[in-house]
C-alpha cells in the first residue's frame, strides 16, 4: 500500500515537473497543463477524424490498387510478360522526369516522384550531385544491383560526361548491344562525341543522350558593334576565330572598359575539351600543352585586367548577365542562353541582356561542349524490354526529338532534327536577337572530339581549376599552384602519380 | 536491524541507477565505443575506392601515419586551426569576462539584463552553415560590405574578401567569436555567481577598488570555469569545421591556408580513404585526449587546494 502511494507520488511530482516544461512560457503552470491536456485532446480527435475521412476517402484508391494488383497478378501469370513490375531510375534532379512525362508515351504521372507505363510502376530516385552524393548513391547500390529483390532492383540511371567513364569501363553498367540496341544502326544519326563519352575501354557503348549540348562563344551584342564595329556573327567569328585572336581582341574589349570573359573558368572547358591525350595515362597524370596554355593565356589576361578569377555560377559571375552587360562574352550551349542569361524577350521584363535579345553567338576559338545527361541500363535490370524501349524513344524517335527541342529548348543528339531546325524559322532564338544558333551548334557537335577523356575527368579537372585559382589571384606561384593540385588530387585519388 | 535494512535498499536503489544508466551504456557502446576502436583498426590499411575499384584493405602497419607526417600538410593544417582559434578565442574571452562581470556585478544594477543575455546567445542558434553562408554573401565581391568598403575609399575595387589570406582567416574568427562569446559569458557568469557574495562586500568595505575586486577575488576564484571554458574551446577549436567549410567551399582557399585538420579529413572521404582518414581521426583523438587530461588535473588540483 504504502509503496503504491510512493509509486503515486514520484509519478506526480515527474508530472509536475514535466507540465510546465512543456508549456513553457504560460504564466502559471495550473493553466499550462490543463491548456496542453485540453490541445492534447483536440489533436487526438482531429487526428482519429481525419484518419476516418482519409479512410473513407482513400477507399477509392484502395479499390485502385486492389484493381491493378490483381492485373498485375494476372500478367505475371501471363508467359510473355515476365518481367519486373517495378522500374527504379536513380537521377540526380527532375530534368528526365519531366522529358519523359511530356514526350514517353503511355507514361503517366502519378505523383511527384512515382509513374505508370502500362502496369509498370515508375520509382523516382532523386538524389541531388551535390557533395557528390549522387554517385556515392550509385557506388552504393549498382554493384549489389544484381542480387536485389526484384522490386529494389535499379533498372535506369543517368550519367554526367565528367564522371561516365566510372560506370562504363565497370560491370555495372549494361552494353547497349546486350539490351538488343545495335548502335552502329540505331544510333546512326547521333553525334560521334556523345558516343565517345560512353564507350567504354573494349569499343562498347553503354548508353545513350538524347542532348547534344554542343557549345559556342555568345557575345553581347552592344558591346561587339561598340568595341568590333559590328555584331554579325560571321564577322565576330574572325575576331574570335583562334586563342591569339581571342586574346588580341581581349584588349580592345579592356580598352573599352568591359571584361572579356566573366572569370578564366569560362574558357577552361574550351580548353580542356581540346587535348591531345587524356588526363591519365596509365595511373600517371600528364599535364595537357592545351591545359598548360589555359594557365598561360588565363594568368596573362588576370593581369591584363580583362577577366576575373570568380567560380562559375558565383553572383560575379552572373553579373554580365544583367543589362546593359559588362562582360563582352560568355562560353556556353543553348541550355545556357534558354536557362540561364534571363527572361526571353517575349516574358517580365528581368532587367537583363537575354530580354533585350542583346545576345548573340559564334563558334569561337574551339569548339566545346558542356553538360548532357547519358541514359545507362544497370546491370541487373528485370526490365530490359522497357529499358531498350525507352532509350530507343528518348534518344533515336524523330517525332519525340523534335517535340523536345520545340518545348525544352535542348540542343537534342540527332543530326537530321537539328538540320531541319537550322534550316528553318523554328530554331530562330529570341534571346539571340532572333539569330538561328543551330547551324554553328551542329557543325560543332560534329568538332567536338571526347576520345581523350579518362575516368578521372571531373576530380582533376574540379582540383586544377581551384589550385590554379591561387595562381591567378597571386596568392601562389605556379609551382606552388601545381603542388596543390597533386595534393589535392592525391587525396581523391590516392593510387595517382605524377610526373 | 535497522542498519542492514537500509543497506539493502541502498542495494535496490543501485541496481535502478544501472538500469537508468543502460540506454546512455548501449548508445555509447554502438554509436562511438565500437565506430573508435573500428577507427583505430582501418588505421593501419591501406583501404580506399578507386571509382568502383576497392583498393584493400591491406595491412601496412604505421604506413598511414607517416605518409601523414612525411608529406608536411598535417602541420600546416594544425597551424591553420590553431591560428583562426586564437584569433576568435582572444576577443571572445576578453569579451565575455567583461560582460560576465557587468552582468553579475549587483552595485551596477543594469536593466534589462534577460534580454541582453538572450540577445548575446542568438547567433548560436543559428546554424553555423547558414551563418557561414550570410556572410559568405555579405562579403562577395557583389555583396554589401565589398561595395561600402570600397565606396568609403577603405579597399580597392578589385580586392575580394575570399582571396585574402588574411580576410578569410579574420571572418572565420569573427564568425567564431559571434557565435560563441554569449556562450562563454553565460559559462563564465554561472562560475562568478557561485563566488561568496561576502567576499566581495568584505573587500567593498576594505576600499578595494573594481578593478581590484576583479583581479584579486574574481579571477582567481573562476579559475577552475576559466580552465573548463579554454579546454572546451580549444577541443571546439580543433574540431572546427562547418564554418570554414562552407565559407570556402570546401577548399580552405585561399590556396589551402584556412583549411582545418577536420576539412582535410574531409577531403578523403572523396576516395572513401579509410585508411588515411582513420589515421588522421586517431591523431586527433590523442590531441584531443591529452587536452582532456591537462582540464582533469587542473580543476582537480583546484578542489583540494579549496
Amino acid at each position: 500500500m504504502k509503496k503504491r502511494m510512493s509509486t503515486l507520488m514520484s509519478l506526480a511530482v515527474v508530472a509536475a515537473m514535466v507540465a510546465p516544461m512543456a508549456a513553457c512560457g504560460s504564466s502559471t503552470a495550473s493553466s499550462a497543463s490543463s491548456a496542453a491536456s485540453s490541445a492534447a485532446s483536440a489533436s487526438t480527435a482531429a487526428a482519429s477524424s481525419s484518419a476516418a475521412e482519409e479512410t473513407s476517402s482513400s477507399s477509392s484508391a484502395a479499390e485502385e490498387v486492389a484493381a491493378s494488383s490483381t492485373s498485375t497478378a494476372a500478367s505475371t501469370s501471363d508467359a510473355g510478360a515476365d518481367e519486373g513490375k517495378v522500374l527504379n531510375i536513380e537521377c540526380w534532379n527532375t530534368e528526365f522526369q519531366s522529358r519523359i512525362t511530356d514526350h514517353y508515351p503511355d507514361y503517366q504521372k502519378v505523383d511527384d516522384t512515382t509513374g505508370k507505363i502500362g502496369d509498370v510502376t515508375v520509382n523516382w530516385i532523386i538524389t541531388p550531385s551535390d557533395d557528390n552524393a549522387y554517385q556515392n548513391n550509385l557506388d552504393s547500390v549498382l554493384p549489389e544491383n544484381e542480387s536485389a529483390s526484384a522490386d529494389d532492383k535499379v533498372d535506369i540511371f543517368l550519367m554526367e560526361a565528367d564522371y561516365a567513364l566510372k560506370y562504363v569501363n565497370s560491370d555495372v553498367t549494361m552494353s547497349m548491344k546486350d539490351l538488343g540496341i545495335d548502335p552502329d544502326k540505331d544510333f546512326a544519326d547521333q553525334y560521334q562525341y556523345t558516343k565517345d563519352i560512353v564507350t567504354d575501354s573494349d569499343g562498347n557503348m553503354k548508353g545513350a543522350s538524347w542532348q547534344a549540348c554542343s557549345a559556342g562563344l555568345i557575345y553581347n551584342r552592344a558591346i561587339a558593334k561598340e568595341v568590333l564595329g559590328t555584331d554579325d556573327p560571321d564577322e565576330v567569328q574572325k575576331a574570335v576565330s583562334d586563342w591569339d585572336t581571342f586574346n588580341e581582341t581581349a584588349k580592345k574589349v579592356k580598352d573599352a572598359g568591359y571584361k572579356m570573359t566573366a572569370t578564366v573558368n569560362d574558357t577552361y572547358r574550351v580548353y580542356s575539351n581540346n587535348v591531345s591525350a587524356p588526363w591519365v595515362d596509365g595511373t600517371t597524370v600528364k599535364l595537357d600543352d592545351n591545359i598548360k596554355k589555359w594557365v598561360d593565356d588565363s594568368k596573362a589576361m588576370v593581369d591584363a585586367g580583362e577577366t576575373g578569377t570568380d567560380e562559375l555560377w558565383s553572383d560575379a559571375w552572373s553579373a554580365g548577365f544583367a543589362a546593359p552587360g559588362n562582360v563582352f562574352c560568355y562560353f556556353g550551349p543553348a541550355w545556357l542562353i534558354n536557362f540561364s542569361m534571363g527572361a526571353a524577350p517575349d516574358q517580365d521584363d528581368d532587367g537583363s541582356v537575354a530580354h533585350e535579345g542583346g545576345w548573340g553567338m559564334c563558334v569561337g576559338p574551339q569548339s566545346f561542349y558542356w553538360g548532357g545527361t547519358w541514359i545507362a541500363a544497370a546491370t541487373g535490370t528485370d526490365n530490359p524490354t522497357l529499358v531498350k524501349d525507352i532509350i530507343l524513344t528518348m534518344t533515336t524517335d524523330e517525332g519525340v526529338l523534335k517535340d523536345i527541342a520545340m518545348k525544352d529548348s535542348d540542343c537534342v543528339n540527332n543530326k537530321k532534327v537539328l538540320d531541319e531546325l537550322a534550316n528553318s524559322d523554328d530554331g530562330n532564338n529570341a534571346i539571340l536577337g532572333g539569330q538561328n544558333p543551330y547551324k554553328q551548334l551542329a557543325a560543332g557537335a560534329e568538332k567536338v572530339d571526347m576520345s581523350n577523356i579518362s575516368a578521372y575527368d571531373q576530380g582533376l579537372n574540379e582540383s586544377f581549376q581551384t589550385a590554379m585559382g591561387d595562381y591567378f589571384t597571386g596568392n601562389s606561384d605556379y609551382d606552388t599552384a601545381y603542388q596543390a593540385f597533386v595534393t589535392s588530387a592525391q587525396e581523391k585519388y590516392p593510387e595517382l602519380t605524377f610526373e | 536491524m535497522s542498519s542492514k535494512k537500509s543497506s539493502s535498499r541502498i542495494m535496490r536503489h543501485n541496481k535502478y541507477g544501472y538500469i537508468f544508466l543502460l540506454p546512455f551504456m548501449i548508445v555509447f557502446v554502438i554509436f562511438q565505443l565500437i565506430p573508435l576502436i573500428s577507427t583505430i583498426y582501418n588505421s593501419f590499411f591501406e583501404n580506399y575506392m578507386s571509382g568502383l575499384m576497392q583498393i584493400g584493405p591491406n595491412f601496412i602497419g604505421f604506413a598511414n601515419y607517416a605518409k601523414l607526417f612525411s608529406s608536411g600538410e598535417i602541420e600546416k593544417y594544425t597551424a591553420n586551426t590553431m591560428i583562426m582559434w586564437i584569433a576568435g578565442f582572444i576577443p571572445q574571452i576578453i569579451v565575455s569576462l567583461l560582460l560576465a562581470a557587468w552582468f553579475t556585478d549587483p552595485s551596477l544594477r543594469l536593466k534589462g539584463q534577460r534580454f541582453f543575455k538572450t540577445v548575446i546567445y542568438l547567433p548560436n542558434l543559428i546554424m553555423a552553415s547558414a551563418f557561414a553562408l550570410l556572410f559568405f554573401t555579405l562579403f562577395s565581391t557583389v555583396g554589401p560590405i565589398h561595395s561600402i568598403a570600397v565606396n568609403l575609399g577603405w579597399i580597392d575595387q578589385s580586392f575580394d574578401f575570399m582571396k585574402s589570406t588574411a580576410s578569410v582567416r579574420t571572418l572565420i574568427a569573427m564568425m567564431n567569436f559571434l557565435m560563441w562569446f554569449g556562450n562563454t559569458t553565460l559559462l563564465l557568469m554561472s562560475g562568478m555567481m557561485g563566488i561568496d557574495q561576502s567576499l566581495f562586500e568584505a573587500a567593498e568595505v576594505d576600499g578595494a577598488t573594481a578593478t581590484q575586486i576583479f583581479w584579486k577575488i574574481t579571477m582567481p576564484l573562476l579559475r577552475p570555469i576559466f580552465v573548463y571554458v579554454l579546454i572546451t574551446s580549444l577541443i571546439g577549436g580543433l574540431q572546427m569545421f562547418d564554418v570554414p567549410q562552407i565559407l570556402t567551399n570546401g577548399d580552405g582557399g585561399p590556396a589551402r591556408t584556412t583549411m582545418t585538420l577536420i576539412m582535410w579529413l574531409n577531403k578523403h572521404l572523396y576516395s572513401k580513404n579509410y585508411g588515411l582518414a582513420g589515421a588522421l581521426s586517431v591523431i586527433l583523438l590523442i590531441i584531443t585526449g591529452i587536452l582532456s587530461i591537462v582540464v582533469f588535473k587542473l580543476t582537480a588540483e583546484k578542489e583540494v587546494k579549496a
